[in-house]
């Protein structure tokens, strides 16, 4: 089944309870996706120049000051670093690219749940409810974040294989549905590099769109792409840094609401998780075409 | 079987799903059903008031999840909110209303009654529909009446792409824009009796103030394979 939320702030006040918000969008999809969640939230800017890190160990108690400390070791500056149960944000005086290199050799040990500048990403195994306390969604701000039950179907329940996947620098996907072309695909994308680390098919979803944007489409060409190459049911939501977009397959399988205030705008696989947000009662309402893209995007202060 | 009044106020916060629904099954079992029911905080729960068979009517007094009054009979079940997918699924007789927006596969495959979605339908609504009568004041998603065997569909906005896919003997009036429709779906003339049966779904829906000479009738151009009559045959 699986569950996807989405929420886009339009004022300061919804961006102050961003988390807030989401969580309770969360909440009202965990019996749609009981065996893992995650939420990717963009927030807190990296200052210029630098990069941030989303970093997960299963280890509560692994000592992510020293991670910190090799990292300023190599880039210099004052690495920033806060550890929100067994995942860290680590801020880093380097590029993301650099730094997600320098992070994947020097410690093997952890994974990369993203990169970037305002992404971060947090997932677990476990019912929804219980991620959402353990890892304070509500009190995150930000400017827009997604989030997703699971409820597994093609793959194992783990970390990696929970929602959202990072697709690249501040992009990820959360997908509700099953593709069935992903062995093809994954074999495909792997000649051309991309790597895998589960067994997934959203995971070869958000390899495909890392792929696409790295031979130099837009997300939204990405997106129309995945018409064409991806075979299955599919809604899509993705994150981008200034916004996030949504996708229908086709024949539009998987439910999907969109909602629309002067504050806010609201994905969901179900109306019910969009009307715990205030105004909702008053938004523009509607369920998003088969096979066309749509997307939100911050406009320029 | 007579009705009592007054109301039954259930409150889903404090009360079981199952429980609400044993409930109102119950209501086809004895002499007196009682006569008015409300359910309070259905906060979006899927199968509410599913499998009725008594005349009585259920309140819903919010959001409604999926299947929301399916297989209904005799009922009068009202969502005063948004209901999701398959509002009224095989609906047989009563009616079901949504004051907001029904998600995909309202009243599917319905084989009499009535549903009327006063805010948007979306895609698939009254698909494989097989008797049952459906009006929405707004508009419709795609693959709407895909496949409808019989009953009519009254929709006073816009229809979305392939409205009428493969349809047999269903009717289908809509007084907006179509985006395009489905294989073997065609304009048809809209007569005299057409407008009185639109009239008579407006007026059953409740709909005021709508002149049923400007809807667009649509129906099967009888093209498909189970129409030639050299495959009378086969069957």
């Amino acid at each position: 089944m699986c569950g996807i939320v989405g929420l886009f702030a339009k004022t300061d006040e919804v961006q102050r309870r961003l988390g807030a918000h989401l969580a309770s969008m969360l909440l009202e999809m965990n019996d749609r996706g009981p065996d893992s969640a995650g939420v990717a939230f963009y927030r807190d800017p990296a200052p210029a120049e630098e990069s941030k890190l989303t970093l997960h160990h299963p280890d509560l108690g692994y000592d992510w000051a020293a991670l910190a400390a090799d990292a300023a070791a190599e880039f210099g500056g004052q690495p920033g670093l806060r550890q929100r149960v067994n995942h860290a944000v680590v801020t880093v005086a380097a590029p993301a690219e650099a730094a997600e290199v320098w992070v994947a050799v020097a410690h093997p040990e952890v994974r990369l749940m993203s990169a970037g500048t305002v992404i971060e990403i947090y997932k677990e195994v476990g019912l929804p409810r219980v991620f959402a306390e353990r890892f304070g969604v509500a009190e995150l701000d930000g400017t827009h974040a997604l989030g997703h039950t699971r409820m597994a179907t093609e793959s194992r329940v783990t970390t990696d294989g929970s929602h959202p996947f990072s697709t690249g620098l501040d992009l990820c996907l959360v997908h509700n549905g099953s593709l069935s072309n992903h062995n093809r695909v994954r074999k495909d994308l792997q000649r051309e590099g991309i790597v895998f680390r589960t067994e997934n098919d959203s995971e070869v979803a958000a390899g495909y769109l890392m792929w696409r944007m790295r031979e130099g489409a837009t997300l939204d060409q990405a997106l129309e792409g995945c018409l064409e190459d991806l075979d299955g049911f599919y809604t899509f939501a993705v994150g981008t840094a200034d916004g996030f977009a949504v996708l229908r397959d086709p024949i539009a399988c998987k439910p999907a609401v969109l909602a629309e205030t002067d504050e806010w705008v609201a994905m969901a696989s179900e109306y019910r998780a969009i009307a715990t947000l205030p105004g909702a009662e008053g938004a523009r309402i509607w369920e998003p075409e088969p096979a066309t893209v749509y997307s939100w995007e911050k406009v320029p202060a | 079987m007579s009705a009592t009044t007054g109301v039954e106020t259930v409150d889903l916060a404090s009360t079981p799903l199952r429980e609400l629904n044993q409930r109102l099954h119950d209501q086809a079992k004895v002499a007196e059903p009682i006569g008015h029911w409300q359910v309070v905080n259905p906060s979006g729960a899927h199968a509410l008031a599913c499998g009725l068979d008594a005349p009585i009517e259920v309140e819903i007094m919010g959001h409604a999840g999926y299947y929301c009054a399916g297989m209904n009979q005799q009922a009068t079940v009202s969502v005063h909110g948004n209901a999701g997918v398959g509002l009224a699924e095989n609906i047989m007789s009563g009616v079901v209303r949504v004051t907001g927006n029904a998600s995909q596969a309202a009243g599917a495959t319905g084989r009499g009654g009535l549903v009327i979605v006063e805010g948007d339908a979306s895609a698939r609504c009254g698909i494989s529909l097989k008797g049952a009568d459906i009006v929405v004041r707004g508009s419709v998603g795609h693959m709407s009446a895909f496949m409808a065997q019989t009953g009519r569909m009254v929709v006073l906005g816009d229809a979305g792409d392939a409205l009428g896919d493969s349809i047999y003997e269903a009717r289908i009036y809509v007084r907006g824009s179509v985006k395009s429709l489905g294989a073997d779906c065609i304009e048809k003339e809209l007569r005299d009796e057409h407008r009185d049966e639109i009239g008579e779904l407006l007026a059953a829906a409740g709909v005021e103030g709508v002149d049923p000479g400007k809807f667009h009738r649509y129906g099967s151009a009888r093209k498909l394979y189970s129409f030639h009559v050299d495959n009378a045959g086969s069957y």
